[in-house]
């Protein structure tokens, strides 16, 4: 897993069969002392309240998926956590 | 499998289900003889404190199956605290 900071957000009103009601944020990923890393990438939000200025940790690959269980969603990152406090 | 040095932990109250009760701890990768390599978080199992060496497994199935599940979010999971690192 890896910080992030929420940076936007993403609609699309054409998805493909699985991604109905997914909300997709644009995330900038962070290193340990919280500056940028790398690009941005669109991750789907799995706490369902993860928003603009915020931030979270997010996985990748499978586990992305797997996040958004029952059903299987395809998606390749997605936000776990809303992140309160980090020592480092 | 891993070897990470323990830095931080990340304190987060609104998360997905799976990490309710669990730690989260900043690691960063090193090498076998200290180079860094990056970091992630990792959930503990070994109650591993800052400052600690440890083992870091980060693939997904063998981190569901340590916490008995089949689905679930989980991909870096710290395994063990190293006592040492010797190098022929």
């Amino acid at each position: 897993m890896q910080l992030g900071r929420v940076t936007g957000t993403v609609v699309a009103s054409v998805k493909t069969e699985g991604l109905e009601g997914i909300k997709f944020l644009v995330v900038q990923p962070l290193d340990k002392h919280q500056e940028p890393i790398g690009k941005h990438v669109i991750a789907a939000d799995a706490v369902y309240m993860a928003g603009p200025g915020e931030l979270v940790y997010f996985v990748a690959s499978r586990e992305a998926a797997e996040a958004l269980e029952p059903k299987f969603v395809p998606v390749d990152h997605a936000i776990v956590g809303i992140v309160d406090q980090v020592s480092s | 499998m891993k070897i990470g040095l323990v830095s931080g932990n990340v304190v987060s109250t609104i998360n997905h289900p799976f990490f309710e009760g669990h730690r989260l701890m900043i690691c960063d990768l090193i090498s076998p003889e200290g180079e860094p390599d990056g970091y992630t978080i990792a959930v503990d199992t070994v109650d591993a404190g800052v400052g600690d060496t440890v083992l870091i497994i980060d693939e997904g199935n063998s981190a569901r199956q340590i916490f008995g599940l089949t689905t679930g979010p989980i991909r870096a999971v710290i395994t063990g605290i190293i006592d040492s690192i010797d190098q022929a």
